[in-house]
């Protein structure tokens, strides 16, 4: 069977957290509001406004470029980009053709450099809502989006598969979060995708024709999406045919692309210099004082786990894929390790806690680290009452859960719930002799020289005190019951 | 006492010694309207309710003795291509015939807060695309020297009004020539600002980086007094500049003695009429014996600029024009009449994958090419001195199928444009009794130096003269 090599180039669409929209004052917080409200004569594109450069969006753009190893160019300018469409008011949207803010990037993906053809700032569309009013089919336009900034980061064709499409696009909405130019946020759809994919048969050298498959707003749905282009393309070659060179949908209830525009009548933008904006002036300097102000990025922090905590990679990956978790579990640290003895050790224990508990509870919650009540120095208190032996693991996850739902401290919750571990030998005397009485065969075989029945005695203590007992102080005691019995 | 013939100066001197009052300043001008419109037709729409609360305001504040603005309770005229808030405002297109603005142009913000009396609405050339009036969709503006005359165009409307006093002063817009070129065919002065001194917010672009805002006067001080209020920054014009706006009143000396005035033989070539080139010449020796120095010049690439203007304009009106899409505003795109059109449909051509290079791009080479041309000449000379136009007045309807014929009208007021410099046109004399425009190109933001020149031209050769309607 002829083996084929997959190409894929994507364009991810990353909305800007600004608190006004990219050309004009109005706000750009405009997530369910009324439609048509967050708008100006500027945005509306009415006759006579004009755009005014909002430095915010320039600053954070700079800042994201920065981040995905972009060149920061000293001169920038904007562009219109001419085409009709009725959520576009002005008739023309203002991008950056030949001076992007950003330009030759990468990021590494999975060990695989990605590389970054560049990264431009322009401005959103409204958006058409087709309805239905009084009986007939209408297509309404909601220009609160209008002018919203956003980025457009354009990787070069460097991914071969859609499940490191996947992988990097996940990487860019992690930056986007990290560098706080974004909330990124796939269900307002602060994220957009287009993608160009192309299959060829392995071994030769010419890339296939390529077919762009256009505003996709998750990452399982790109993947999909992906997954099943180059299974029809494939399928296109096998069968004798040529894979044209097209536009396509994903159409997310059938799971299928389907064809909306063949290249040939693709149309010409028209591009020329935005002569209502003097072109952005970079110097030297700026650009030193953003790239002083980027934060640790995440590949950076991952590497820095490993060698500073002694993390494995995967756990160090699971803590630093979102900076606040990441950050709380550094906070945490600097409490439980504060007097520095055994540090290795209790980066471990509290790495453990958070990629499992933590994350746990945040996902079944379906909520972030910054949203959750539970702070770093309440894990703290419950892991030092484990490591003094006042309650056991299995407590502690019960008890963890209930911190994590209503914000109280371990102790309070121990204390109401009478989680206290049982640890005096006289409050389990008359349960081990329940316990020896229950079990007489168990205790028999035991007896016999089989060890092992000792640990279903155990676990029998354990059940009867909801896990609370002690295991070292009940297993040292029942050996010595278990002895005294024997002598009689 | 005539109150229509008033300058702004005297008017407002006038009001300050109470020898009118405001509102009846407004009405004799509202009265003069009523006699000679109908021959005119210079506005697309009249706002008397409006000038008499205006004007009634203006009388409140003299009633209390309080100081007066220059230009509080003097009556404007207002290019209908200047946006203002709760009043339509069409371009003199049919695409915005139903048009009311939700915000004010910042200079008409800046002429609100000056207190002055808005009389109107003037007719243009659709979009300002003409220089004739001709192509309003809604009527014809005719000279009040000649109504069988076109008054020149974009800004027709405004300088036929203050030419027939049916105003004080007006506000007209340029992108190659729209102020300059009306004056000089109404015989009035018209100031084309440089660009980026008068905020283009509210001023539906045509060409954004030709288009600027300038007024159109009957004195030279008028047009120094309306300058001082609608120059300065605005921070909703990304385009506008940051500079310290000067009393433009204060370079007013009437002394020219040794100022430099550069004459360029490409602006009086064989395009130019015999009679406009003479009255022109004859102007030029009158400054000579004020003390000024003419200096001949050479502008080659000047040979260029018209055809640099109809491929960078059209590709920018292309676009500005994009938004009237048919689906807000209420009309289709079939409604734009055959100027705009062509506009549209040569700078959509200009702009195309293809030709791009070889018209925008070359365009935008050569301009930066005359652009250092005018700036290696201001290294030797004050100012540039012309005719404003090549021709006199046409007749209504002469040149109108002749789109090239109507666009050669342009050639000595683009290169300023294309250069961004002010430009002034005053009148200069009569020639088959109709008026001849003497236009003076100065350096960036030196108004003050083509004021000047202007001034002492006027106050030596009144242009006395005026229009029997």
């Amino acid at each position: 069977m002829t083996q084929y090599k997959t190409t894929i180039g994507l364009e991810i669409h990353v909305q800007l957290k600004t608190n006004s929209k990219m050309f004009c004052t109005t706000s750009a917080q405009y997530f369910g509001s009324e439609p048509n409200v967050h708008t100006c004569p500027v945005c509306l594109g009415l006759p006579g406004a004009l755009p005014v450069i909002n430095k915010e969006a320039i600053e954070s753009a700079a800042k994201f470029a920065l981040g995905l190893h972009c060149h920061v160019s000293d001169v920038s300018k904007f562009d219109r980009k001419n085409y009709f469409y009725p959520d576009l008011p002005k008739g023309f949207q203002i991008s950056q053709l030949d001076l992007p803010i950003g330009k030759n990037g990468w990021l590494v993906v999975e060990g695989k450099k990605i590389r970054i053809n560049r990264a431009h700032l322009e401005e959103d569309t409204g958006k058409l809502i087709h309805a239905k009013v009084d009986g007939k089919s209408v297509s309404l336009v909601d220009f609160n989006r209008s002018g919203v900034p956003l980025m457009e980061v354009v990787s070069e064709p460097d991914i071969d598969s859609p499940d490191l499409a996947r992988s990097y696009a996940k990487v860019v909405h992690q930056l986007a979060r990290y560098l706080d130019v974004s909330n990124a946020d796939m269900e307002k759809a602060g994220m957009r995708f287009d993608a160009n994919v192309s299959v060829s048969k392995e071994g030769i050298d010419k890339l296939g024709e390529k077919v762009e498959i256009k505003n996709i707003n998750s990452f399982r749905f790109l993947e999909k999406a992906l997954v099943f282009e180059v299974e029809r393309q494939i399928k296109t070659l096998e069968s004798g045919k040529q894979v044209i060179q097209e536009t396509r949908g994903w159409v997310e209830d059938k799971a299928i692309t389907v064809s909306q525009r063949v290249k040939e009548t693709s149309p010409d933008y028209r591009y020329f210099p935005e002569p209502d904006l003097p072109p952005l002036v970079f110097n030297e300097a700026d650009i030193e004082k953003l790239r002083k102000m980027l934060p640790e990025l995440p590949d950076k922090k991952m590497d820095r786990f490993v060698l500073e905590y002694g993390l494995d990679k995967i756990t160090a990956q699971n803590l630093t894929e979102d900076k606040n978790l990441a950050q709380w579990y550094e906070d945490g640290l600097t409490i439980y390790a504060k007097d520095d003895k055994n540090k290795a050790a209790k980066a471990k224990v509290l790495a453990n806690w958070v990629v499992g508990e933590l994350i746990r509870n945040l996902r079944e919650k379906a909520i972030n680290i910054n949203s959750a009540s539970i702070e770093p120095a309440g894990l703290i208190e419950l892991l030092r009452l484990v490591d003094s032996s006042e309650i056991n693991q299995t407590t502690a996850k019960k008890v963890f859960t209930q911190m994590f739902s209503t914000g109280k401290t371990p102790s309070r919750i121990i204390k109401d719930e009478g989680l206290a571990q049982v640890s005096q030998e006289a409050d389990l005397e008359e349960l081990l002799d329940e316990v020896i009485v229950e079990n007489e065969s168990a205790v028999e075989d035991y007896r016999q020289g089989k060890a092992a029945s000792l640990g279903f005695l155990l676990g029998q203590v354990m059940r009867k005190t909801g896990g609370r007992a002690n295991p070292v102080v009940a297993s040292k005691l029942l050996k010595e019951k278990l002895a005294h019995g024997n002598r009689n | 006492m005539e109150l229509t013939n008033l300058t702004i100066k005297k008017a407002n001197e006038g009001l300050k010694n109470k020898q009118f009052s405001a509102v009846e300043l407004t009405k004799s001008i509202f009265e003069r309207i009523e006699k000679f419109e109908s021959k005119i037709d210079a506005f697309l729409l009249l706002t008397k309710e409006l000038a008499k609360k205006q004007a009634e305001k203006t009388d409140l504040l003299i009633s209390e003795n309080q100081s007066l603005n220059t230009l509080m309770g003097i009556p404007v005229a207002i290019k209908d291509v200047i946006v203002t808030k709760g009043i339509k405002t069409t371009a003199g297109s049919k695409i915005l015939a139903d048009f009311i603005p939700p915000y004010s142009a910042t200079i008409y913000e800046s002429l609100e807060n000056a207190g002055t009396v808005l009389i109107g609405k003037t007719n243009l050339d659709e979009f300002a695309m003409g220089g004739s009036t001709e192509n309003s969709a809604f009527k014809v503006t005719k000279n009040p020297w000649d109504v069988r005359r076109v008054p020149g165009g974009s800004s027709g409307g405004s300088a036929a009004a203050v030419s027939a006093e049916m105003c004080i002063y007006a506000l007209g817009t340029d992108t190659g020539g729209s102020i300059r070129q009306p004056a000089s065919f109404c015989g009035v002065v018209g100031i084309k600002p440089t660009y980026g001194r008068v905020s283009r917010y509210g001023l539906i672009a045509m060409a954004s980086s030709l288009d600027q805002i300038g007024p159109i006067t009957k004195t030279v001080e008028d047009a120094a007094l309306v300058l001082n209020v609608i120059s300065g920054w605005d921070k909703r014009d990304s385009t506008s500049v940051d500079l310290e706006v000067p009393d433009y009143t204060k370079f007013l000396t009437g002394n020219v003695r040794g100022v430099k005035i550069g004459v360029p033989g490409e602006f009086f070539g064989s395009g130019v009429d015999k009679s406009v080139k003479e009255t022109t010449e004859t102007a030029l020796k009158r400054l000579e014996q004020l003390g000024a120095k003419i200096v001949e010049v050479s502008l080659p690439r000047s040979k260029e600029a018209l055809a640099v203007y109809y491929l960078i304009m059209p590709s920018e009106a292309s676009s500005n024009l994009a938004r009237y899409d048919g689906v807000r505003f209420g009309n289709e795109r079939e409604t734009f009449g055959s100027e705009v059109k062509r506009r549209i449909m040569l700078g959509t051509y200009a702009l195309s994958s293809g030709y791009y290079d070889a018209y925008y791009l070359k365009a935008a080479k050569v301009r930066s090419l005359i652009q250092k041309e005018f700036a290696e000449v201001f290294k030797t000379v004050d100012l540039i001195a012309s005719p404003t136009s090549p021709v006199l007045p046409f007749k209504i309807g002469e040149r109108v199928d002749n789109p090239l014929q109507m666009y050669l009208a342009d050639v000595l007021t683009v290169p300023a444009n294309l250069a961004g410099l002010p430009g002034i046109s005053i009148p200069c004399g009569l020639a088959q009794e109709l008026p001849v425009g003497l236009q003076l190109i100065g350096d960036h933001w030196q108004e003050g130096s083509i004021l000047n020149m202007a001034y002492t031209y006027e106050q030596n050769f009144l242009f006395s003269e005026k229009p029997k309607l």
